[in-house]
């Protein structure tokens, strides 16, 4: 990460594209999107070579907010537009942001089957815990005792635990990264991008409005205390047993990334005629 | 018997039975002997051990509609075939082939007045090591309406990979057998001609291919299933890829991703994977990005009849997104224009960058037939790419409303496409003004289509028309071919946006108008009733599916309306 930027390598800045953003002074989106833009100037990319998929929350105004191709798509379905993307355009660098919202829960299927699928992508989700654009109701990450205008009591239920369910569902890789950190989530992006196959990276990143106590998440969080580990076992018990504040790779699997489409043609659409002809 | 030009006949059993086995050995001696036909088939709900039905027709004429009436019902076996009753109209002079070690034919068959032959399908079979009665019941079929000994057998070499020597002797004993018998006769086939054997699925896949397409994402679902099975290997041989996505919201947003990245993508589905579709085609209208879904349709609503054929999608292809939405609807209107109706939609798509639904039907798709091999263009229709510029705009405001699409990896014009609205640039906007020309920009590039004679299929002349759409068309042909003169047939092939100025052209001089749809409530109907204005006394000649509308049905509409006007 501390790699010297090349004579016309571009900077940070030049990945961002000025638009102002939606989102709350202090929102940690602001600094995913800096270490969004920080990666991708580390990794000495191009704009143009890079697309950004999303869905539909906060977290999902970022592509408008960088320089790259974006696709700001409906909710919950960034990782599918994703997919079709870097399957139909494997030589492009495709990061997918989502949030707790639109990842976990409207999106939930597709998280499921972009682990088990394992094509090439980054996929950053912001977890606040909160539905923040519709202004604070409960999300599967949200805890059960929270209380709200839509659940006046809490929910009750218990919360979703994305890590645990990514690697049941066969992610091939698991990191956890803290928005506090920019420089710490631009290596993570960072690798996450030069990783072959579908990489997770849950992102911790408070909603100072409608969960204000989140702030004292900067305290709470401290690097993985063990490096990362390939045996699924292993990772099973140590996401399980984790305090949600573990920062770091905590799963390093080596499967074989989806690609598909063929290589080059060998037939043209015309000579399939012989299919039919009597 | 005096020969015919067209003879239908059913072939039926319980599931594992091989009726669909045996139907397209007929079908294809009849292509191989040098006649046109069709194979329609129905079954039960049953994933395996259900009753089927193969439904053929062999005339010397290209058609996709049934028949009447069935000349021969076969039954390797009566379990539960009872069912299908209604989809196997019988008549006086036909002929139930049945095995008497089965029983006898149900009497829901026999009350038509229909001849009953007993023939030992089983037996025969039996005197035979590995041959099996579907191959005696070919035999008999093949011989009671005429067809050589050699085309069954030279079908039987290009569809039997296993078991062939046993087929073929099985179906020669079933042959002879049937000579024995009073059967039908065949008038002699037409002069050869290039054809094709193929289903409406195919077909649909196959004309995606021309189109362009070269990325698919879809869910199966019966009826279109078989689209995607024969995309899947089709795509890998031109160069693209089909991927099984995790449900219906996957697959459309996985060909709205990929054609994003500039690919023409392409889903396949049916009613219930239509409605969860919809949302992400407002995307694509917003956006703009084209993808085409052929819709091939069953019974609904909800999960309906998976395996039926009804033309009740019309209003969700129509009117089912939110917003204002303008988009493109294609009905091909007979089996064989399932190539060309697809690739049609995928430059359409293309051209306007903006969603297309095909609607196919499951009697287009699961029949097969021989058709006149289609004549087909090179695809014109294509999308207007940006070049690296200064100042790009994605959503310019052109005069046409098309803008020039900047594909990733292209320098200079990077933009986000984005389901909320937006000004030019593309950057979300909430102001009046720019959901206004927004809005405008979107209708504009649907409206200003030109498609020329491709809207509507216009045969005959009359002061009274027809008007219909999809596998409906095959039967109106056959009854006005029946008919003779005095009725003008408009089978639409672009339902959206509607032409409503070519329609009042031809319909000049019309005045009444008979319309046909299979469908309960009459959605055409409604349709053209709020796009077109429709001259004189309109009738409407509907049902919902599964049934498909008989020829001299609608002559008998078309003859009493006359009569009485």
């Amino acid at each position: 990460m501390n790699a010297p930027f090349a004579a016309a390598a571009l900077q940070p800045k030049d990945f961002k594209s000025g638009y102002k953003p939606v989102w709350c002074p202090g929102c940690g989106d602001y600094s995913v999107l800096t270490g969004v833009t920080k990666a991708l100037a580390m990794l000495e990319l191009r704009p143009e070579n890079v697309a950004v998929v999303s869905g539909i929350g906060c977290s999902s105004r970022i592509p408008a907010y960088t320089n790259c191709y974006g696709f700001h798509g409906v909710h919950g379905r960034a990782l599918p537009a994703a997919t079709g993307l870097k399957v139909a355009r494997p030589e492009l660098t495709v990061l997918v942001a989502s949030g707790d919202g639109d990842g976990y829960s409207i999106g939930g299927n597709h998280f499921l089957h972009a682990c088990r699928r394992n094509v090439d992508l980054t996929y950053i989700v912001m977890d606040n815990h909160v539905y923040g654009m519709t202004k604070g109701q409960p999300s599967p990450t949200t805890e059960p005792d929270w209380r709200s205008k839509l659940a006046p009591g809490g929910t009750g239920l218990r919360e979703f635990h994305p890590l645990v369910i990514a690697l049941a569902s066969g992610a091939n890789f698991i990191a956890r990264g803290f928005s506090g950190d920019p420089n710490g989530l631009a290596a993570l992006i960072a690798e996450a991008v030069r990783h072959p196959g579908f990489y997770f990276l849950e992102v911790l990143s408070p909603c100072v409005t409608f969960r204000p106590e989140q702030r004292g998440w900067k305290e709470a969080v401290h690097p993985a205390p063990v490096a990362p580990t390939d045996d699924p076992g292993r990772a099973a018990r140590r996401l399980m047993t984790d305090d949600g504040f573990n920062i770091g790779v905590l799963y390093k699997g080596s499967r074989a990334p989806f690609t598909g489409m063929a290589a080059a043609p060998t037939d043209s659409p015309e000579d399939l005629e012989c299919l039919f002809r009597l | 018997m005096k020969p015919t030009p067209s003879v239908s006949v059913a072939l039926a059993g319980s599931g594992g039975a091989g009726v669909m086995t045996a139907g397209n050995m007929l079908l294809e001696a009849a292509a191989l002997a040098g006649y046109y036909g069709l194979m329609t088939r129905t079954s039960g709900p049953q994933i395996r051990g259900g009753e089927a039905a193969a439904m053929l027709r062999v005339a010397t004429f290209p058609t996709d509609g049934q028949d009447d009436r069935f000349q021969v019902l076969a039954a390797i076996d009566w379990q539960n075939v009872g069912r299908f009753a209604a989809e196997l109209p019988l008549a006086p002079g036909s002929i139930i082939v049945g095995d008497p070690a089965q029983g006898e034919p149900p009497e829901v068959f026999t009350r038509s007045g229909a001849r009953y032959l007993p023939v030992p399908l089983k037996q025969l079979a039996g005197q035979l090591a590995g041959a099996w009665p579907n191959m005696v019941a070919l035999g008999v079929l093949a011989g009671l309406i005429g067809l050589s000994f050699e085309s069954v057998e030279a079908a039987a070499k290009k569809a039997m990979k296993k078991g062939l020597e046993a087929g073929i002797a099985a179906a020669r004993l079933g042959f002879s057998q049937a000579s024995s018998l009073e059967g039908f006769s065949l008038e002699k086939p037409p002069s050869s001609s290039a054809r094709w054997l193929i289903t409406g699925n195919e077909a649909a896949g196959y004309g995606a291919l021309r189109g362009g397409v070269r990325f698919v994402a879809a869910y199966p679902i019966t009826p279109a299933t078989e689209l995607l099975e024969w995309l899947a290997p089709a795509l890998a041989k031109v160069g693209g890829t089909l991927v099984q996505a995790e449900d219906e919201l996957a697959s459309i947003n996985m060909a709205l991703g990929a054609s994003y990245g500039g690919v023409p993508s392409l889903t396949a589905t049916s009613g219930p994977g239509l409605a969860l579709m919809i949302e992400a085609l407002g995307l694509g209208v917003a956006a703009e990005v084209p993808v085409v879904v052929v819709d091939v349709m069953r019974t609904g609503p909800s999960t309906g009849i998976a395996t039926k054929s009804e033309q009740a999608d019309l209003n969700i292809a129509l009117y089912g997104m939110h917003g204002d939405a303008p988009h493109i609807v294609v009905a091909p209107n007979s089996l064989a224009d399932c190539v060309a109706a697809t690739a049609w939609a995928v430059g359409l798509a293309e051209s306007l960058q903006v969603p297309a639904i095909v609607l196919s039907d499951q009697y287009f798709g699961q029949a097969r037939a021989v058709v006149d091999a289609p004549v087909l263009e090179k695809q014109s229709l294509e999308r207007l790419k940006a070049e690296g510029a200064e100042g790009y705009k994605r959503y310019a405001l052109t005069e046409s409303g098309i803008s020039p699409m900047a594909i990733p990896g292209t320098r200079g014009t990077a933009y986000t496409a984005d389901g909320l609205e937006h000004n030019e640039g593309g950057t979300p906007s909430s102001q009046t003004a720019d959901h206004l020309a927004q809005m405008d920009k979107r209708a504009r590039k649907v409206s200003q289509l030109d498609p020329g004679d491709a809207w509507a299929s216009i045969e005959g002349e009359g002061e009274t028309a027809v008007l219909t759409f999809g596998s409906c068309t095959g039967p109106v042909r056959e009854a006005m071919a029946r008919n003779g003169k005095g009725v003008k047939l408009v089978s639409l092939r672009l339902l959206s946006p509607a032409q409503p100025e070519r329609l009042r052209k031809a319909l000049e001089g019309v005045k009444r108008v008979l319309v046909v749809e299979q469908n309960h409530s009459g959605q055409f109907l409604r349709y053209l009733r709020s796009e077109y204005q429709l001259p004189g006394e309109v009738r409407s000649l509907r049902r919902p599916g599964p049934l498909p509308f008989r020829p001299e049905e609608v002559r008998q509409e078309l003859l009493n309306w006359e009569e009485t006007a």
